[in-house]
């Protein structure tokens, strides 16, 4: 039981495990809205996007969580804009923000000193977290979870039958609107845990696990969670130990539950 | 007009007013209504006049593109018409919306969504509920007699992507009788479905008609007009080609108390 026990010896180990397991919660809750409703690609873009946020936040001294914020909502709505009314397809749209705002958070690097910071937001950097990131990690998971909870059966609505929702007045583009939202306000705190490039796996991963398991919503989000929270901790603790890096640790740790869900699944499938 | 048991909702979607019907108002009329889709110069639907009145059961009969999907959807407020003025109940679109059941195209729906089927019936309550609230036992009551009616009460439980195209449909349909309203827009509701199903929505539909409420279907099968329907309106070209009555239409009765009915004419 030692070895469970000896990390937790260490203040930063405790925050990072707690940051790490809101994150886990918050992705997998609404990464089922995004497996669901096909928008993986649009979460990849967002965080993505979050760069040329936290690069000008970086060199103006100014909070980085809420320079990501910004830029994943302007490219959220960016990319509702420029996708309204079928002018553009959304994929199309998101293509070419995403790599836009990506170029030019890596042309903004260029005017800072070093490439330490630029590791820490492209991979992330859970054993980092401060007490006013957790704050802020805090904060961000009680909107989101909140938002989820009080909007849920509109949001769902609007996923199956957007006519119907349309029809009583429910606005199935103001519903998307908020889901992008959302979507960018956890993207930002899982940039803290597993960094840019890596975001989409803690969106995405726990919520295909989950989809695999079982056809019942509410369940869904317990299994979806439960894979995040199971994957974060399997991450920490594996990078503790073995020395290597921990937003990759944590990403690996969901794929292969994943792997392992759906090689059982097909298994079971076979002897039928 | 039917019995029901709307209450305004506290916070009503888009914000708007749940009005009542205008005394003495049929349950649709259009008056010269053009609508053309954004840079086309055709237009889909061209001058078309109609009413509907109240406990008539309509069909809205023409070939493929003919624009019978643009007129119903104008009806409920998802295109915008160029011209021409649309009463529901006397009220302009929009302020009658917890009245009027629009049952879209099948395809029109994400099926693949985990979703039971009484779930999927119960967003046809969400129009008196509105934001925040959630479902009560008044309201899986009228779901699952709902469900009964349409004779899939044992699928209550299923998921919505195990269903048949003709249990989709009745689905639909279950979902309007929840949602208690008057004026049911079908579109294509008997394309590809089972005899069975056939036989329950023409069931259902008529009884909707005796109860004081209207039907506008549209359709392209010419079989079972007559027997389904009280009127057809043919439309070919986004015009109105002719119209057939099957019934007179002075033989309706309304089998609600007077203060539900909205005729005027009601004893």
């Amino acid at each position: 039981m030692n070895w469970l026990l000896e990390p937790l010896e260490f203040g930063f180990m405790r925050q990072a495990l707690l940051a790490g397991i809101l994150v886990a919660i918050t992705c997998s809750a609404l990464g089922v809205f995004v497996v669901l409703r096909q928008m993986a690609f649009m979460g990849d873009a967002v965080a993505h996007t979050t760069l040329p946020g936290l690069v000008i936040a970086y060199l103006n001294r100014w909070n980085l969580f809420f320079g990501a914020l910004i830029a994943a909502i302007v490219t959220a709505i960016g990319i509702g804009w420029l996708s309204r009314r079928q002018q553009l397809r959304e994929d199309t749209a998101i293509g070419i923000l995403f790599s836009g705002m990506f170029a030019l958070g890596i042309v903004m690097i260029s005017y800072t000193n070093g490439y330490r910071d630029l590791t820490h937001m492209l991979f992330g950097n859970i054993l980092g977290v401060t007490t006013s990131d957790l704050i802020g990690i805090i904060l961000v998971s009680i909107v989101v979870l909140g938002a989820l909870l009080a909007f849920g059966k509109e949001l769902i609505l609007t996923s199956v039958d957007p006519l119907h929702s349309q029809v009583i007045g429910l606005s199935a583009e103001r519903m998307r609107y908020l889901l992008l939202i959302l979507l960018a306000m956890t993207v930002v705190t899982a940039i803290q845990a597993v960094g840019v490039v890596l975001t989409t796996a803690l969106l995405i991963t726990p919520a295909a696990t989950a989809s695999l398991l079982t056809k019942r919503m509410h369940i869904m989000f317990i299994y979806s969670a439960s894979v995040a929270i199971a994957g974060c901790v399997i991450g920490l603790y594996s990078s503790w130990y073995l020395g290597i890096s921990c937003g990759g640790a944590i990403v690996l740790a969901c794929t292969s539950i994943f792997g392992a869900v759906f090689c059982i699944r097909n298994l079971a499938f076979m002897r039928w | 007009m039917m019995a029901t048991t709307h209450s305004h909702p506290l916070w009503a979607y888009g914000l708007r007013r749940h009005r009542d019907p205008q005394p003495g108002a049929v349950a649709l009329s259009i008056e010269h209504l053009k609508i053309a889709y954004p840079g086309q110069a055709k237009l889909a639907v061209d001058d078309v006049s109609l009413t509907i009145d109240i406990g008539r059961r309509v069909a809205l009969v023409g070939p493929n593109g003919a624009g019978k999907s643009t007129l119903l959807k104008s009806i409920v407020g998802l295109i915008q018409p160029r011209e021409g003025i649309i009463r529901i109940y006397g009220n302009a679109v929009g302020a009658c919306h917890h009245r009027t059941a629009y049952l879209p195209q099948r395809i029109d729906l994400d099926w693949r969504f985990p979703m039971t089927v009484k779930q999927l019936v119960m967003t046809g309550r969400y129009v008196h509920l509105g934001w925040f609230k959630r479902p009560s036992a008044e309201d899986w009551k009228i779901v699952l007699e709902s469900l009964e009616r349409l004779g899939i009460r044992e699928l209550a439980n299923s998921q919505i992507g195990e269903l048949s195209g003709g249990q989709q449909q009745r689905t639909l349909l279950a979902r309007a009788l929840a949602q208690e309203s008057s004026l049911f827009l079908l579109d294509e509701p008997l394309n590809a479905v089972d005899e069975k199903t056939r036989e329950v929505v023409d069931d259902v539909l008529r009884e909707h008609a005796l109860r004081g409420g209207s039907v506008f279907a549209a359709t392209h099968d010419l079989v079972s007009l007559e027997e389904s329907f009280d009127e057809s309106i043919h439309v070919v070209d986004g015009k109105i080609d002719r119209v057939a009555q099957y019934t007179a239409k002075s033989g309706v009765t309304c089998l609600q108390a007077p203060h539900h009915c909205a005729h005027g004419t009601c004893p």
